[in-house]
């Protein structure tokens, strides 16, 4: 690891002042993804700004909102009783996540900026368009068991490797994002991107901003949620195909419905198509079958990711079979 | 792997190089002021100077006032620095867990954290679990049911398991598996380790 400045802070707004001057400037949370990337060679910021000290941790109802600091780890949200209990759904995708020595130290920001875990992005011998743009991508061609079915372009078929972001997107999160001069606000499903012609952008927030907490709407679907990940081995590995289903039945009809996968496209994929042909219908294998197949259309595979195209249908299916179980 | 314990003499050579590669580094990073300063010769001590934060750190109940490069993970600082050679480095990228320790109280993997964001910090190694020559519970249990082969991964998987029992996260052995997953052992030893996590959760001994 190459060495750089250090600069400790301890308010958004010194951090932002920072940022402003030098727009290269890094922060760090946790350090579980930068400083594994540091060590690798992928990025080597000249400056690095520390953000833990400040205070942004906080996990709280706030009218109809739950509010979620930027720095909480993802430990503390995912033991928080408010979240066990109003955002079940949250819970289950961190603790699908990581470890639980990463988790103590992942925070939030730092999870919806982790960056892919593509191999060619890790690997500085190798090209790759979303570390070092125009080099081409050797994972389309390559070895691309882990990689997208969805929204892919030719310059990237990387996915967005957070669980955690899943579930936020099916929760329909709210992102304020701060920079010197104030806040904004973005929808979840909006905070990540595309690869399109610009694979090496992961997300919209821009260099001289700052995650600052998130607001999560109270929902009707705690009770009927439920995040399946498959992957490799049984714990403590990304997956290869995950689904966030959260379905709100009354009257044997599904009222509200909510679905999202991991592993299948450069950002959380929220299955809207499926969401809408499942609503106001009862909650039967028959429809859960034909909203998988809707979830499916535009699905491409790239070789070695083929089985992805039969795995992400059922793997719908087992979510909503799973969720809609709960008693 | 770059670590036994053995290695300390290629660590001090790597220390050396570390050493250097850093002043040249901080050339490149320095105002010009410095870079005069530092091809003056008043260099290295400059460099240095420039270059190093101070870190008070407690570690093992002993209190540590120095100063450390910003690039120096917790793990490198303890066994480099402190020459406390229990915390083992085993992929040094957050993915086996031979490097897991206490951080005021929680669990961590010390090769992906810098020593300096652990300024303030209550660090527990190994080192600092036994009180004096009476073993932890945790120890006692792991030899009592062999939950160790060759040994390497030893240290970061009884802190991992007293962590694993302070959590609460003791309720069946599927529980105590998924909690003991980020401390990956090459050795199998695993049936024996969550025997030896039952053992000490069961006891209400204090960890
Ligand atoms: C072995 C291993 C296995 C893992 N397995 C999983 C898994 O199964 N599922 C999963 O979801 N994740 C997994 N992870 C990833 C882990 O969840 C992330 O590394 C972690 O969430 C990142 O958080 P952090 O606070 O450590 O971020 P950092 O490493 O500190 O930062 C990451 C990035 O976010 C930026 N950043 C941080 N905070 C902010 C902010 N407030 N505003 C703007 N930018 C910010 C930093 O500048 C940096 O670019 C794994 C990681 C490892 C090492
Ligand atoms: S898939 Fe994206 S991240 Fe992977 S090599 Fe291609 S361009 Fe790079
Ligand atoms: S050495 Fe830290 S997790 Fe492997
Ligand atoms: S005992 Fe040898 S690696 Fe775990």
């Amino acid at each position: 690891m190459i060495n750089f400045q250090y600069l400790r802070t301890t308010s958004a707004k010194s951090a932002l002042a920072l940022l402003q001057k030098d727009k290269n400037a890094k922060f760090i949370a946790g350090g579980t993804n930068l400083i594994d990337l540091m060590k690798r060679g992928v990025t080597s910021p000249e400056k690095l700004i520390d953000i833990n000290h400040v205070p942004l941790r906080q996990i709280e109802l706030v009218g109809h909102n739950i509010i979620i600091g930027a720095l909480a780890s993802n430990t503390n949200v995912a033991e928080n009783k408010l979240i066990k209990e109003k955002l079940p759904l949250l819970a289950m995708a961190l603790n699908a996540g990581a470890s639980a020595q990463l988790r103590n130290v992942a925070t939030v920001g730092g999870n919806m900026m982790q960056r892919t875990r593509c191999g060619y992005f890790y690997d500085t011998e190798m090209p790759c368009n979303k570390r070092e743009p125009g080099s081409g991508c050797g994972a389309i061609g390559g070895f691309n068991r882990m990689h997208a079915i969805f929204g892919t372009s030719d310059k990237c078929i990387a996915v967005h490797p957070s669980d955690m972001c899943v579930a936020l997107t099916a929760l329909d999160a709210v992102v304020v994002i701060a920079n010197a001069k104030g806040e904004r606000k973005l929808l979840f499903k909006d905070f990540h991107r595309l690869p399109g012609d610009t694979p090496q952008l992961d997300n919209n927030l821009k260099a001289d901003e700052m995650i600052i907490r998130l607001e999560i709407p109270a929902n009707n679907l705690a009770a009927h949620s439920h995040y399946l990940k498959v992957r490799d081995r049984a714990s403590y590995a990304f997956a290869l195909v995950s689904v966030a289903a959260a379905v709100e039945i009354s009257d044997n009809k599904i009222k509200d419905v909510r679905l999202a996968m991991g592993g299948v496209a450069h950002k959380p994929w929220r299955l809207t198509a499926s969401e809408d042909f499942l609503k106001g219908k009862e909650a039967n294998a028959q429809n859960f079958e034909q909203a998988a197949s809707l979830a499916m259309s535009g699905a491409k595979g790239f070789g070695e990711n083929d089985f992805k195209l039969a795995m992400s249908p059922n793997s719908i299916i087992e979510a909503l079979n799973l969720a809609t179980a709960k008693v | 792997m770059q670590s036994s314990d053995k290695e300390s003499n290629r660590g001090d050579t790597r220390r050396d190089f570390l050493k250097k590669s850093s002043v040249i580094t901080a050339i490149a990073l320095t105002p010009a002021a410095a870079v005069k300063a530092a091809e003056n010769q008043a260099d290295e001590r400059f460099a240095e100077l420039f270059e190093k934060i101070p870190l008070n750190i407690t570690v093992n109940n002993k209190a540590y006032s120095t100063s450390v490069e910003p690039r120096v993970t917790l793990l490198d600082y303890l066994r480099e620095e402190l020459h406390l050679t229990g915390t083992k480095k085993g992929c040094d990228h957050g993915q086996c867990g031979a490097c897991t320790l206490h951080a005021d109280g929680e669990r961590i993997n010390s090769c992906l954290s810098l020593a300096v964001m652990n300024e303030g910090k209550k660090i527990t190694t190994i080192e600092g679990l036994a009180s004096g020559a009476e073993l932890h519970p945790m120890q006692a249990a792991f030899i009592k049911h062999d939950g160790f082969q060759c040994g390497y991964c030893t240290p970061g998987q009884i802190m991992s398991a007293v962590a694993c029992v302070n959590e609460g996260h003791t309720g069946s052995r599927a529980e105590i598996a998924e909690y003991m997953s980020g401390n990956i052992c090459r050795c199998g030893a695993y049936p024996n380790i969550v025997d030896a996590i039952i053992e000490v959760s069961k006891g209400g001994a204090k960890v």
